[in-house]
């Protein structure tokens, strides 16, 4: 089911109807409940919602880096370059990461090793991968250093992590990730962490690097104002399941989704505009225990427009326009459609 | 099971009416029996009523020393931990130092010098006991010491210690109130390791000769005499042994489980 | 690097230096003129109770006396055994290569049994391996020592007569039979010692790995596309060791006390056993040279601990 397609450039990555649970003491929590999404080449899309949104699972799976013991593929496919990575052979799987798509994740701080040097972290993906011996791997390493504008890198090469500040290692992260030059970066919240002006550096290096390489960039993020200044495509997550996507232009335009809206209304604006000058708009309620089965649309316990049926109908991905979708029976009943959301 | 042994030693000896010392040597090393449950030894000496006897002994010394360690320890620790500069330091290295005693020698060094004096001033069995109870304590406190200051370093350092501190608290009070119930689990399971560590280390000292005199019959002792006749009678060290084997096991058993549930680090998959 | 080393090996003096004044001060305090009965011991001259004498100072203040001893056992001049008559530095040195053997032999068994097991079941954790593993280690780490020999004794010597019960320093065999009967021999006492680390080890191993598996890094390196053998082998387990070596250091004084249990259950003429029977036959200066000799080898692991802790983890490395 791929629905309507606006993107031109073939997708590389689809997703199509992913589950995923887990089971933890007792319960079987539905972290990703039938999602779907695709990124094409060279495009960024960014996969936005709060926490327990089932975004870092989802992007974790691209690659199969769930621990399996907890968690489970219980449904759907996903589709890189036409194999599905949840039937792919250790051998091949092995192949594809690093290789073909790569990851950084949220902590900088302890998404590395701290008994090996940077150099040797780096080339150990590099001589894996292209078979070349571990100089040549620490060649490359150096050259990825000064990608990610890391000044003294062959000096830096020989130094282990703990002697890099936070966003010194999360642009280490960046280089061993693109150190085989994939074809998909996934970045999981790569600043969360990070205070605000390390932030925006960070992110201009992902822009500069993308655009260096050529590769898809699929953003996971919580920050609605980091998807307005990178996304092409957005696609908002929750509770295990996407809400709405569309273009940048289209969702921030003309929000369909009542959480979507709640979302671009939450973020504080200078002239206050958005809600008094004295309160920070916020969504109320919180978020629907996953590990019990949800009976029609996640959103409705917190939805201010929420009718009887929201509660006992699951709703499909209707599109708005072309290339919009959204799940929510406002959209189905057309009523759903108000004017401009504010302005930027 | 351990409360099982634990009632059997404790109310044993009231109600077998065997003395331990009745020397039959009509009845020598006899297996299992109606009259001898479990057996007699070389001297005919009942080996149930031995047991039992000796079971109270090992079981006291254990529980006894674990309480000396403890308190040592957890005094030394929290010292270390609450106090700035040269104390701190001090009990540190002086922690590090008894650390690297070797224990067994020192043990046996220990009781082979002061055994007699103070059998002499107490009473054999009295003496020992305390000796026994303070070189097995005096000589274990090191770890539980390590785990407190340790718990006490990061626990010193939480907001609600230092909500205590900011509305006047007085170090004694931030101890006693705030970081020691906080570390009580920690404390409670290195406290229920050591008696099993206490216990067989009894139980080695006893076996060597050097622990409780000759004819104190500790399962230790039991399981050393026993060692000249395993080809005749084997049951004599199957059951001494196996006593000691079963306590320690259970003691480790309810020490796991309690850090288990108390200790919330530990992953599950 | 240089500098570590050098800093442990100036900190292991104090150490070696407070072991020795316990020590002393325990005898210092014992009641009774240490010497005492043996003045009335026909058996030792005159002249080896004056040397004694003079050599612990007997009548100096006592900071003097400690001093000498000190001195004097740094020196290697350790006195005469009582007992024996024999220089007590020769008799230890006879006996200590038996214990080094049968120690070293046994936990480098231990470790190579602990390590895989260990890292296994906590790479599988909650399957049946690591259920089986989890229980025999527990097992076998609540049996005391002299039980299992007692056990294996009961077992090999007795029931099975396979091995010997009792240890021989000069076996009549020469060549290869000797190497068999040596082997045969050591088992025992070698097993003893190993099944009781192996079990502590394998413990510990896997709660170690199983505190590092799941970490950050651990992602990082299979989203580097590493073969999960490699994952563990390369990332996990590197990590791993550094909580394991502090263990094993730790353990060194336990692993030398057991092994004097060994040692007396079959009769293994080591320095454990020395150190036994001149207790019981109240000879003095062995006794003070054996315990004296047990804390030089704790402290020395200890360093030897303490450097393979530092080139591990190049975070202590480099401070």
């Amino acid at each position: 089911m791929t629905g309507v397609e606006t993107s031109k450039t073939p997708a590389v990555l689809s997703i199509q109807d992913l589950r995923v649970h887990f089971r933890t003491d007792g319960a079987m929590v539905r972290s990703v409940d039938g999602v779907s999404l695709e990124v094409s080449a060279g495009e960024t899309v960014c996969i936005v919602g709060e926490s327990g949104s089932g975004k870092t699972v989802t992007a974790h799976s691209v690659m199969r880096l769930i621990p399996t013991p907890p968690g489970r593929f219980v449904g759907g496919r996903i589709l890189w370059k036409g194999e599905d990575v949840v039937q792919m052979s250790a051998a091949r799987l092995g192949r594809m990461r690093a290789k073909e798509v790569g990851i950084i994740f949220q902590e900088p701080m302890t998404s590395l090793n701290p008994v090996y040097t940077v150099g040797d972290q780096i080339a150990e993906s590099v001589c894996l991968h292209e078979g070349v011996s571990k100089r040549i791997g620490l060649n490359r390493a150096v050259e990825m250093l000064e990608l990610v504008r890391i000044p003294n890198a062959r000096r830096r090469i020989s130094e282990y992590p703990h002697q890099f500040s936070g966003g010194m290692r999360q642009r280490v992260m960046i280089a061993m990730a693109l150190a085989c030059r994939p074809q998909l970066l996934i970045a999981d919240e790569p600043t969360t962490a990070l205070d605000v002006t390390i932030q925006s550096q960070i992110l201009e290096l992902l822009q500069d690097l993308k655009a260096q390489m050529g590769m898809a960039l699929l953003l996971i993020t919580h920050a609605m104002g980091v998807v307005a200044e990178m996304a092409q495509r957005v696609v908002v997550m929750y509770a295990g399941r996407v809400v709405e996507e569309g273009s940048v232009e289209q969702v921030f335009a003309n929000p369909q989704h009542p959480y979507t809206r709640g979302l671009i209304r939450c973020i504080p604006r200078i002239d206050g505009t958005a809600g008094s000058k004295l309160h920070l708009p916020t969504i109320a309620g919180v978020v629907p225990n996953l590990a019990l089965a949800q009976e029609g649309c996640g959103y409705a316990g917190r939805c201010t427009s929420a009718s009887a049926v929201c509660r006992t109908v699951v709703p499909n991905l209707i599109a708005h326009e072309p290339g919009h979708r959204a799940a929510c029976v406002l959209v189905e009943s057309g009523a759903g459609h108000i004017a401009a959301a504010p302005k930027f | 099971m351990l409360g099982a042994i634990v009632l059997m030693v404790v109310f044993g000896p009231l109600l077998w009416p065997v003395a331990i010392n009745d020397i039959d040597f009509g009845a020598r090393l006899q297996g299992p029996t109606l009259a001898h449950p479990m057996g007699t030894d070389d001297l005919g000496q009942d080996l149930l009523a031995r047991m039992l006897y000796g079971g109270r002994i090992s079981l006291a010394v254990g529980l006894a020393a674990m309480v000396v360690s403890v308190l040592v320890g957890v005094t030394v620790g929290a010292v270390a931990a609450m106090s700035r500069g040269t104390v701190g330091t001090s009990l540190v290295w002086l922690t590090d130092l008894f650390l690297s005693l070797p224990q067994l020698p020192l043990l046996l060094l220990i009781l082979y010098l002061f055994r007699d004096t103070l059998a002499a001033s107490l009473g054999q069995e009295a003496g020992t006991f305390i000796l026994v109870t303070c070189v097995l304590g005096g000589l274990r406190w090191m770890s539980v010491a390590r785990l407190t200051r340790g718990q006490f370093l990061s626990l010193r350092e939480k907001d609600f210690v230092e909500a205590a501190r900011a509305v006047g608290a007085t170090r004694a009070r931030q101890t006693f109130r705030h970081i020691l119930p906080n570390s009580a689990s920690s404390i409670i399971v290195a406290a229920t390791i050591n008696v099993a560590e206490a216990i067989v280390a009894e139980s080695t000292l006893s076996f060597l000769g050097l622990g409780f005199p000759s004819d104190v019959p500790t399962w230790g002792r039991l399981l050393f005499e026993s060692k000249d006749y395993l080809d005749i009678a084997a049951y004599w060290a199957l059951f001494a042994g196996g006593a000691i084997f079963l306590t320690v096991l259970c003691i480790n058993f309810i020490g796991d489980g309690l850090r288990d549930a108390l200790d919330p680090r530990e992953v599950r998959v | 690097m240089f500098n570590f080393v050098l800093r442990r090996l100036l900190i292991a003096i104090p150490s070696l230096l407070g072991i020795s004044a316990i020590l002393y001060c325990i005898l210092a305090v014992a009641p009774g003129d240490p010497f005492g009965d043996l003045a009335t011991n026909p058996a030792v001259p005159a002249e080896v109770i004056a040397s004694l004498r003079a050599k612990f100072g007997l009548d100096d203040p006592p900071w003097l006396r400690y001093a000498h001893w000190l001195l004097a056992m740094f020196q290697g001049d350790w006195g005469y055994s009582f007992v024996s008559r024999v220089e007590v530095g020769h008799l230890i040195l006879q006996r200590l290569p038996t214990t080094l053997f049968v120690v070293g032999i046994s936990q480098v068994l231990a470790m190579a049994v602990a390590l895989p097991v260990g890292v296994y079941a906590a790479v599988r954790p909650y399957s049946l391996f690591d259920h089986l593993a989890s229980a025999m280690a527990f097992v076998g780490f609540s049996l005391p020592t002299f039980f299992t020999g007692v056990l294996l004794i009961m077992l090999f010597s007795i029931q099975l007569g396979w091995l010997p019960l009792v240890y021989q320093a000069d076996l009549p065999e020469t060549g290869w039979a000797w190497f068999a009967a040596q082997i045969r021999q050591s088992l025992m006492p070698i097993m003893v010692l190993a099944l009781f680390q192996c079990a502590s080890w394998t413990r510990y191993i896997r709660s170690a790995v199983l505190d590092v598996a799941y970490l950050d890094y651990v992602t990082t390196a299979r989203a580097k596309g590493l073969g999960e053998f490699k994952v563990v082998l390369r990332h996990i387990v590197r990590n791993s060791l550094i909580p394991v070596i502090t263990l094993v250091a730790l353990q060194i004084p336990a692993i030398f006390g057991g092994a004097i249990v060994t040692e007396q259950i079959f009769r293994v003429p080591g320095i454990g056993s020395l150190l036994i029977s001149s207790i019981l036959a109240n000879d003095t200066p062995v006794v003070m040279a054996v315990t004296f000799v047990f804390a030089c080898l704790v402290v020395g692991f200890n360093i030897l601990a303490d450097l393979a802790y530092g080139w591990v983890d190049p975070r202590i490395k480099n401070d």
